[in-house]
């Protein structure tokens, strides 16, 4: 019998902690996926950050390296400018990249590391129990920002992608979103395309995704992903901010 | 024969870095340390090496962390307040079990402190500056070429045990020129690296470095695990110097830059008909206790001189365990102990 759909290859065979509903696990297996087709599981080493994804290197089947809280960027670096020929992921949440980790995305991008960034983007702390992180949206509420986000007292939530694509350094910036299975599709093709920058030797590439955390978010898994299309759309648009026009 | 160049204690522990094979070296400016940079980005790249100047020392010591994970020799260096932004990656690298060399030219603390040499980071180095039940194996050079043969063996010692190695040195020896007498060829450990993520290639199943157990049976047994490690170093690694113990009345304890001044005060003691001993411990990590065993039924006292407020001094008093009087006489801040302070305080000692 003809196998349609299966297990990637790069995805190992055993149940996430996630949450119900989280899409982490759509995010793994896109990223696993691309790893599959383009047939470079073996020459992979990702880095795992610090937050719920922390322990994805027991999901990932490449060779994993597990990195201090916002610090995956250097480890990438330091991985990277050891094995050139080997291709090297981070795979970051919003609390790791956009605020402990802010130097090192910054100055990995400013560099044009030739790494790729899978940047999680569910505006809230996950693991910790729901704190405001940097993307968290105005008004939004967290467990840190009981009365909602005002920005008198906490600022404005940052926008990683067009932050960087300010710098000169990153070959390639897109952000996509995992709320309904045609932009999934679009994902699938982004982090495909961002691995792809990495192997032509292009530079630094990161795909931010839109991601639901429906167990902080206090939402059923349905009404987040309704919530990332009617909320979060409008301030993280979708799109490509560096590396229009670049062919791999 | 080896080359015999004059060089200053920075550069010395590039090039016997460069001589030891590693190949990667990640750092951030700050004095008195920088010439190992600026010699690191001049040579690299003529061996094939990797200079990279990071943004941060919190981002260097990470990708030290990368690097090592990739299997390579790495090393970064710095100065004391640099050393405290490591600390993070330093505990990780410990717990993820990664060798490393890292180069700590101390200068006066706590926090900006000063540029002048310094020794108040011992605590930080050999007690664990970072959270959690971790060693460094802790190397101190007293001379150029110790720096050179020390820096060769903390590669060696690192790749053995799978673990960082530190080489705790001071302004005075990192800005010193000695002449140095190279080796030809540098005795390289070859360790097994199985352990490195650098792809399995399809061959074997993922290798994962990490320092996370969320299952405390599992972090314990894992802690057990170094804590053996550690007593095996601990066993056969001590490394120290005795000089003129024989038939010391007074034995000073002190090493690095220290050591040296110690050495000029043996020479003025001699003159004045008191003969004083060196005990200089090499590595400070393990704490050579083996030393003072040795000679612990010699002299009336030991005198510990620090560039600092007595951080050693704990160690010794431990090591001497009550059998006989530890003193203690120092400076800090980078002002650097005279032979008169310390002549003074062997007569104060003598007179008791
Ligand atoms: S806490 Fe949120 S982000 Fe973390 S696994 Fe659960 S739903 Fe996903």
């Amino acid at each position: 019998m003809a196998v349609v759909f299966d297990r990637p290859h790069a995805l190992v065979d055993i149940p996430m902690h996630y949450c119900p509903g989280c899409t982490h696990g759509i995010a793994h297996r896109l990223v696993a996926e691309a790893l599959d087709e383009l047939g470079i599981e073996g020459k992979t080493v990702g880095i795992s950050s610090v937050g719920c994804s922390y322990n994805n290197y027991f999901y990932f089947n490449c060779d994993m390296i597990q990195a201090p809280h916002g610090r995956a960027p250097a480890v990438a670096t330091g991985v990277k400018r050891s094995l050139p020929d080997n291709i090297v992921f981070t795979y970051q949440g919003d609390g790791d990249l956009a605020a402990i980790g802010t130097a090192e995305i910054v100055h990995a991008a400013a560099r044009g590391e030739n790494i790729t960034v899978i940047f999680i983007n569910n505006t809230i702390y996950g693991m910790t129990s729901g704190q405001m992180a940097p993307t968290t949206l105005l008004s939004q509420v967290t467990t840190t920002t009981p009365y909602g986000r005002d920005p008198k007292e906490h600022g404005f939530p940052i926008r990683v992608c067009e932050m960087l694509a300010t710098l000169s350094g990153p070959a390639y910036i897109e952000r996509v979103s995992l709320h309904d299975i045609k932009h999934i599709k679009k994902a699938k093709e982004a982090v495909k395309k961002a691995f792809k920058v990495q192997i032509a030797g292009k530079g630094f590439s990161l795909v931010e995704m839109l991601s639901t955390c429906p167990t902080n978010w206090g939402m059923t898994p349905l009404e987040a992903l309704d919530r990332i299309k009617n909320e979060m759309l409008e301030y993280y648009p979708l799109g490509v901010y560096a590396g229009k026009d670049l062919e791999v | 024969m080896g080359e015999k160049l004059l060089m200053k204690g920075n550069e010395v522990i590039a090039e016997a870095a460069i001589r030891a094979g590693c190949r990667h070296y990640f750092g951030y400016p700050i004095t008195p340390q920088t010439e190992i940079a600026h010699y690191m980005a001049k040579k690299m790249p003529k061996v094939g090496g990797v200079f990279l100047q990071a943004e941060s020392e919190v981002a260097a010591i990470n990708m030290v962390y990368g690097a090592a994970s990739a299997g390579k020799r790495v090393m970064t260096s710095s100065s004391s307040p640099g050393i405290s932004l490591k600390q993070e990656g330093i505990s990780y690298a410990s717990g993820a079990q990664l060798p490393a060399v890292v180069v700590n030219i101390m200068r006066g603390g706590p926090g900006l402190g000063g540029i002048q040499p310094s020794q108040s980071d011992y605590f930080q180095a050999t007690k664990g500056g970072g959270h959690g039940d971790y060693r460094m194996i802790v190397l101190a050079p007293s001379s150029v070429q110790e720096m050179y043969e020390l820096t060769v063996d903390a590669f060696n010692l690192a790749d053995t045990y799978r673990m960082l190695a530190m080489i705790l040195g001071d302004g005075i020896l990192g800005q010193m020129m000695e002449v140095v007498n190279f080796r030809d060829e540098e005795p390289i450990v070859q360790a097994d690296k199985s352990w490195a993520t650098t792809g399995h290639g399809m061959k074997r199943e993922h290798n994962v470095i990490t320092s996370i157990h969320l299952d405390p049976a599992v972090l314990e047994q894992w802690n057990k695990g170094l804590q053996e490690k550690y007593r095996v170093i601990a066993e056969k690694e001590q490394r120290y110097e005795l000089y003129r113990c024989e038939d010391a009345e007074i034995i000073i304890v002190a090493y690095g830059s220290v050591a040296r001044i110690a050495k000029n005060v043996i020479k003025v003691a001699e003159e004045e008909g008191i003969k004083v001993g060196l005990l200089r411990p090499i590595t400070l990590w393990p704490f050579p206790t083996k030393a003072f065993e040795q000679v612990i039924d010699k002299p009336r006292a030991f005198l510990t001189v620090e560039m600092s407020s007595g951080q050693m001094l704990e160690d010794v008093m431990l090591a001497v365990g009550g059998r006989k009087p530890v003193y203690f006489t120092g400076r800090m801040g980078g002002m650097i102990p005279q032979v008169d302070d310390i002549m003074a305080k062997i007569r104060e000692i003598r007179a008791n």
